[in-house]
């Protein structure tokens, strides 16, 4: 599924909305979750998951190929987790 | 910068303030999204939401864990597992901004 057929979707089930209404609905809320990640917080949806971000600290990583040592940056990573209901209902009926 | 935690309040308020619905439609549509990501996502399928990131579905055979506190062995059994792929977009945003308040802070 990708977010047009997404859009269809619930557009669909609510008739009296514009097609062009319901793009800014899930665009609202995807731009949320980036903000509120980008500012560094953390977004919980029970019964989804939970979106946070990881601080990965500098390293010397090394180049795979030729062996050479690398200097590799610190860096701020998105991290996703499961919620509990999501994860029970993937597994259901197994 | 953040420590705060959002939740479904916080995207029905946005949904609110772009969209101009009611309060409440926002909140049933917040509600309505994730219901149908989670519906496609159980069903097995992929999830692609362009500039923001996919989830994905991902089968996980049998294996052997440990419990690390007793050391006895446990069969894990296979099951399904959703993982989370960023988009380059999502990850280059929280780099930029991280990286910008950590250069501030330094000042």
């Amino acid at each position: 599924m990708i977010k047009s057929e997404l859009v269809q979707i619930i557009a669909t089930r609510n008739p009296h909305l514009f097609l062009r209404d319901v793009e800014n609905i899930v665009s609202a809320i995807f731009d949320e979750i980036t903000d509120a990640l980008a500012d560094g917080n953390r977004v919980e949806l029970r019964g989804f998951g939970a979106f946070s971000v990881k601080n990965r600290p500098a390293r010397t990583g090394r180049n795979p190929r030729t062996g050479d040592s690398v200097e590799v940056e610190e860096k701020w990573v998105p991290f996703f987790k499961t919620g509990k209901e999501l994860r029970e209902r993937l597994n259901a009926g197994k | 910068m953040g420590g705060k935690t959002l939740t479904r309040a916080d995207l029905a308020e946005a949904v609110y303030r772009k969209v101009g619905l009611s309060r409440t439609e926002s909140a049933e549509l917040v509600e309505a999204v994730l219901d149908e990501i989670c519906e496609a996502i159980v069903r097995g399928e992929t999830v692609k939401l362009s500039s923001f990131a996919t989830f994905h579905v991902r089968d996980k055979n049998e294996r052997i864990g440990r419990n690390p506190k007793t050391g006895e062995e446990v069969p894990i059994l296979p099951r399904r597992v959703m993982t989370f792929k960023a988009s380059n977009v999502l990850k280059s945003r929280i780099l930029r901004t991280h990286q910008n308040s950590k250069d501030k802070a330094a000042k």
